[in-house]
């Protein structure tokens, strides 16, 4: 009797000090979650807060009169737009004289680069507008977005700023006779890159990014399947696929940059593909995305209970008929999963393409996995690098991108799983 | 058909396919000269609608390496640098077949060194300064020895007693090479130890060509725009590099002034402004007329629109090239006159 009494004793004394564990580490977690979300929110409000001023572009909407002595139809596409334009600004601008040469070029240069091209390209597929007046909505360049954004503080002093007085005067006449407007930046999804941040979008980015992903896919979403079945299902159990397995989880955790370097020796090097193509791209990805496509599928096979297996044995099934018919439909919502998440991998990965050259300037999208592309992280990688003040933003913006894709492609993976999962 | 033609390109793959057909002219080469060529390539495309260029920051060593690497399509059809064309690089080229090589000087860059405008120091330092402060050797009481100092009054009494801290370009920059030949090896020769010691060409070149390596110098990678966030981070902090980025953060950085001259597009220009370096463009002829529209490229790029002083170059920070200079330029660049040696 002592003894067990002795026992509770012991018992109770212990607990309090086993409770206080038990919250020590309960707190421990939470504090680790916690922690773990404040990374997070650091880093996305971070992005926004420099990021959300590349969602809205400043434009200046005025009304343009095509000159027939600047632009004639005979020599389109050639014309002088850019003295029509700026004539035409000009006109809600009092008190700026034109014959100046500087202050001709300063008017000029309230537009973006890319508006006397806009022109261009409406008048050569309607001549017809020649001689008319017609309202035109434009980005303006840089230093005056930036300017109209609170980028440039006219409080500086004036040397210090990339707009002079009279610069950050004119703007304000344009802003009184209300021509600036700020809507919503399409261009920064529907344009290609550009020197002039004003004009510079995610198109040949996305575009590229697409085609590598959809390569990367076509290639290691058989091969991985197929090798993953060959060794749970088929493969004997001995030293040599032990050797396999061990080496594809290795392959897994291999650096990506090897990727890199393996596709520019092999790929570029000996089969003479092109440097910067999508293809390219896709291929040195699946390296990547292969291993853990296996992994996956390994695991998804394994959690098929072997009841199934030998229920279609049983009833006389072939054991590629049991794979086909049973094992592998059921272990499909796994089997996606896992590759989804290897493609969400794919699409953040920068270091192998840097290798491969997708890290070129090129303006405009790719037609096709051989032409020359950017893809998301290397479009990030290169406006990072860039000096304008723009950039800044767009970078921080292109990132946000970025991860609403990873968040969009996770949560379909969640989605899936959650969704066909069988649980036995 | 997108598979067709992914399915063509993989099974091409296996008998290994020839080198592709391309109708895009490739530049690689300085991070440097990069923005030059992207606003050259980006206004040829708007200009005559050929496809565009597809250029890629490379450094300049690197760039030099694939140029080099032969003739044909795989290999690129321009280079840029931000020094001249080594003669190891040009003997590179010789013995892969690139002979006919035209050489472009496009201008000047000038390297700036930069603290951010919240110092109240009026930075101005010389070369010898800026060697005593930056080099992994420096004479120590008659001998050569390692870099002992710790603050820039260390190196010279009239300079404030500020730890030396200053984030510069990697070996593989263009930068870094030309921070080391017009500033660390000019202000070497400057000392007395060095000056009357009788040393050598080779032994300046051995011995000046060296940045510190125990902490006051950082390698910051190639990213300029890291360095100018760091310097707006640290007041006491120091950075260098090309002067499009100060030009660009006016409003946040303030230049350090080199013998007494701030840098600026004027005292680069008319190179009262000690450290500035030639930027070159390196085309190789053999694609001429072979690449589709490099030649209109060319014109493109030696044209009075991008390289006279008030054209789209010199707004990107280029100091332009005299008016001579300019034509002569134009003339032999358009004219394919060879590179000879170097």
């Amino acid at each position: 009797m002592e003894n067990q009494t002795s026992t509770i004793q012991l018992v109770q004394a212990s607990l309090v000090r086993r409770k206080r564990k038990e919250r020590f580490l309960k707190g421990l977690g939470l504090s680790a979650i916690c922690f773990a979300f404040l990374m997070l929110a650091t880093l996305v409000i971070s992005l926004v807060a420099s990021g959300h001023s590349a969602f809205v572009q400043t434009h200046v909407t005025f009304e343009v009169f095509v000159d027939p002595d600047e632009i004639r139809e005979k020599r389109l596409p050639r014309g002088g737009f850019d003295d029509a334009l700026a004539a035409s600004l000009a006109e809600y601008l009092p008190g700026v004289d034109l014959s100046d040469r500087a202050t001709k070029k300063q008017v000029e240069k309230i537009l973006s680069n890319g508006a006397q091209f806009h022109l261009r390209d409406l008048v050569v597929a309607d001549p017809s507008l020649i001689g008319q007046t017609i309202e035109l909505t434009v980005p303006v360049s840089d230093p005056y977005d930036q300017l109209n954004k609170g980028g440039i503080d006219p409080d500086t002093p004036e040397e210090n700023r990339r707009l002079n007085d009279k610069q950050i005067a004119m703007f304000n006449q344009l802003v009184a006779a209300d021509t600036i407007s700020k809507p919503l930046n399409w261009g920064l999804i529907i344009n290609a890159d550009s020197r002039f941040p004003e004009l510079a979008g995610l198109k040949g980015a996305l575009i590229g990014s697409a085609w590598a992903l959809l390569v990367c896919f076509l290639i290691s979403f058989p091969l991985g399947i197929g090798a993953a079945i060959y060794l749970e299902e088929f493969a004997p159990k001995n030293r040599f696929s032990n050797l396999i397995e061990v080496n594809i989880n290795n392959l897994a955790a291999v650096p990506s940059v090897v990727f890199g370097l393996l596709a520019l020796s092999v790929f570029i090097g000996w089969f003479g593909l092109p440097r910067s193509a999508p293809l390219v791209g896709g291929m040195t990805l699946a390296l990547m995305t292969m291993p853990t496509i296996i992994i996956a599928t390994r695991a998804a096979l394994k959690s098929v209970p072997p009841s199934i297996r030998e229920a279609a044995l049983g009833l006389g099934a072939s054991p590629q008929q049991t794979v086909f018919g049973h094992v592998l439909p059921l272990a499909m919502p796994g089997i996606l999963t896992g590759t989804i998440i290897g493609l969400a991998q794919a699409l953040g990965e920068t270091a192998p393409l840097l290798l491969i050259g997708m890290n070129a300037f090129i303006t405009s999208a790719p037609d096709g996995p051989l032409s020359s592309a950017t893809t998301l992280p290397t479009q990030i990688f290169i406006w990072a690098d860039s000096p304008e003040r723009g950039f800044a933003s767009r970078t921080s913006a292109a990132i946000l991108v970025l991860l609403g894709f990873l968040i969009t492609m996770n949560a379909v993976a969640i989605f899936l799983r959650s969704k066909f999962e069988r649980k036995w | 058909m997108l598979t067709k033609t992914l399915v063509m390109a993989i099974s091409g793959l296996a008998i290994a396919a020839p080198a592709l057909a391309r109708d895009e002219i490739r530049i690689v080469g300085s991070s440097t000269v990069f923005p030059y060529t992207q606003a050259v390539a980006e206004n040829f495309v708007n200009v005559t609608g050929a496809p565009s260029p597809i250029v890629e920051s490379t450094g300049t060593g690197g760039g030099m390496k694939i140029f080099c690497g032969g003739i044909g399509e795989k290999f690129p059809d321009v280079t840029g640098a931000s020094r001249a064309m080594k003669s190891s690089e040009f003997e590179l080229c010789q013995s892969n077949g690139v002979t006919d090589i035209s050489e472009a000087l496009i201008g000047f860059d000038g390297l700036s060194m930069a603290v951010s405008r919240d110092s109240d120091v009026d930075w101005d330092l010389s070369l010898k300064d800026i060697y005593l402060a930056l080099a992994a050797q420096v004479p120590v009481e008659g001998a050569w020895a390692d870099n002992p100092h710790k603050t820039w009054a260390d190196v010279n009494p009239d300079l404030p007693a500020i730890e030396i801290l200053a984030y510069g370009p990697p070996p593989t920059s263009g930068t870094r090479d030309a921070f080391v030949e017009l500033a660390m090896r000019e202000g070497c020769k400057e000392l007395a130890f060095v000056h009357d010691g009788g040393f050598d060409k080779a032994w300046v070149k051995e011995n000046c060509s060296r940045m510190r390596q125990d902490g006051p110098f950082v390698e910051a990678g190639e990213n300029d725009n890291l360095i100018v966030q760091r310097l707006n981070a640290d007041e006491n902090a120091m950075g260098i590099f090309g002067y499009s980025f100060l030009y660009e953060n006016l409003d946040a950085l303030k230049g350090v002034q080199i013998e007494g001259v701030a840098p600026s597009i004027e005292t680069i220009a008319d190179k009262s402004y000690p450290i500035s370096r030639p930027l070159f463009v390196y085309i190789k002829n053999a694609h001429r007329g072979v690449i589709p529209n490099l030649d209109a490229f060319i014109e493109e790029y030696m044209s009075d629109d991008a390289l006279e002083a008030d054209g789209y170059l010199a707004e990107r920070g280029l100091v332009s090239l005299s008016e001579d200079a300019m034509m002569n330029l134009q003339d032999s660049v358009l004219d394919g006159v060879m590179l000879e040696t170097n």
